[in-house]
């Protein structure tokens, strides 16, 4: 089997990770994956590949994980319960686990009713959280979720969400608890611009003592301008954009926006990596791999750390 | 057993979809979720709300209802017991248990019964 989650390797080695987003394909041809890929290369540690993003169909996150694989860029295979029922789901990781998949985040995903296809049948036969011990069963017990032995049992890191903006406010560490409970080894947060109510978020995440137990990785939005900003206000589910952030960049003119955007996104990164307990970024750039590469570079978080050689860490934490 | 089946549904169907909106899931968790069905969530979810909440606290999908998660939160934090269930963590559905009745299922301990694969069955 190919070796373990190199992302995996730099969280327990005390690193400051650096993840991304890579704009979701859809074109048959390979090539335009590799090319939005290859902008980011050398400038994160891992790049997530989307499932279906805001519930519109795009090539599948398994197919784009296993193109990263192929030219050694280390991909996070996201993956929702909205579409796939629970064999479909465990076939598929164990899939991923075959072509050199070993980072997850596993998530209910966004409703279809925000997608191009608001007429599909969502499934939802699984929870979230009843993923993340799936994937923890084949991983630890080389079980399915059928009690059926596996011949070879995956290695995987396995990555959980939690939205610290969305009602209830203050169930959501608890909820975060429960996914750590069921075995999730490091989270990705929804897009923090609210620096102060993620900063209330993360003393409650603390004080459960779950900092100890989980790597939290924050989502850093690159703003491209102020209509994009307005965009995710009011039509992305679960984020939660200041009426400030999206002033800031209509006062700004339109030619300098994105340039605004990245400052916009320094800004927030410095003021995470205040936050104890957080392990790390990932960087959202909608369709701006480029953003994602300013921003790294400008937030001196370049360049990347290679891996201890002596580094002797499995998959799981 | 099918007689008893039937009039025990001719009870609990009507009770339970009048009171709490009730989807004869066969499998009740109400107490563990502030007496907020949820198999009345879009999504399904048993162990908490999805990232979609809107704002104000209404469902991701329908814009005018409350999620269900919110009230399950609010109503297990009024709970005089069972307050803490809501941190259990949910095994999955068991979709032949559909329109069966989880008054028998409890009683004969079938709800109860979890994937052989899952381990943190029964876990507190």
């Amino acid at each position: 089997m190919a070796s373990a989650s190199r992302l995996a390797g730099l969280l327990h080695e005390g690193r400051f990770v650096v993840t991304a987003e890579l704009s979701s394909s859809n074109s048959a041809d390979p090539e335009a994956t590799w090319r939005r890929a290859e902008v980011l290369r050398g400038s994160v540690d891992a790049i997530n590949c989307t499932d279906n993003t805001g519930a519109h169909v795009h090539m599948a996150s398994l197919a784009a994980a296993h193109l990263l694989v192929e030219k050694g860029l280390e991909p996070v295979m996201q993956l929702t319960v909205r579409d796939r029922n629970r064999l479909a789901l465990q076939a598929d990781l164990l899939g991923a686990a075959a072509l050199g998949v070993r980072n997850l985040v596993l998530m209910s995903g966004d409703d279809v009713t925000a997608g191009d296809h608001p007429d599909a049948r969502r499934i939802y036969d699984i929870d979230s959280l009843q993923l993340v011990e799936v994937a923890v069963a084949m991983r630890d017990r080389g079980t399915y979720l059928s009690g059926r032995k596996l011949e070879q049992a995956p290695s995987f890191f396995i990555g959980a969400v939690e939205n610290p903006f969305a009602p209830p406010l203050e169930f959501r560490p608890l909820r975060l608890q429960k996914k750590v409970r069921a075995g999730a080894d490091f989270i990705q947060t929804q897009l923090v611009f609210d620096i102060p109510l993620f900063a209330r978020f993360m003393a409650m995440v603390t004080d459960l003592g779950l900092t100890e137990k989980v790597f939290i990785i924050p989502s850093i939005g690159i703003p491209r301008s102020a209509r994009g900003a307005h965009f995710m206000r009011e039509k992305v589910p679960g984020l939660h954009v200041p009426d400030e952030l999206v002033a800031r960049l209509e006062k700004t003119p339109p030619a300098r926006q994105a340039e605004e955007g990245i400052k916009i996104a320094v800004e927030l990164v410095h003021a995470v990596r205040e936050i104890p307990g957080v392990a790390g970024v990932h960087l959202i750039g909608i369709k701006w791999e480029e953003g994602v590469v300013q921003v790294a570079d400008a937030a001196g978080l370049l360049p990347r750390p290679t891996l201890s050689p002596l580094a002797t860490v499995g998959g799981s934490r | 057993m099918r007689v008893l089946e039937r009039l025990v549904l001719a009870a609990e169907k009507p009770l339970k979809e009048a009171i709490w909106d009730c989807r004869m899931c066969g499998q009740c968790i109400l107490h563990s979720t502030g007496l907020s069905c949820p198999m009345r969530c879009p999504k399904n979810l048993r162990n908490g709300p999805c990232g979609g909440v809107r704002a104000d606290g209404n469902c991701e999908v329908y814009a005018d209802k409350r999620c269900v998660w919110v009230e399950a939160w609010e109503g297990s934090r009024r709970l005089p017991i069972f307050k803490d269930h809501i941190l259990h963590l949910q095994k999955p559905v068991d979709w032949q248990l559909q329109g069966t009745s989880s008054w028998i299922n409890l009683v004969s301990g079938r709800d109860q019964v979890a994937p052989k694969g899952w381990e943190t069955h029964g876990e507190r």
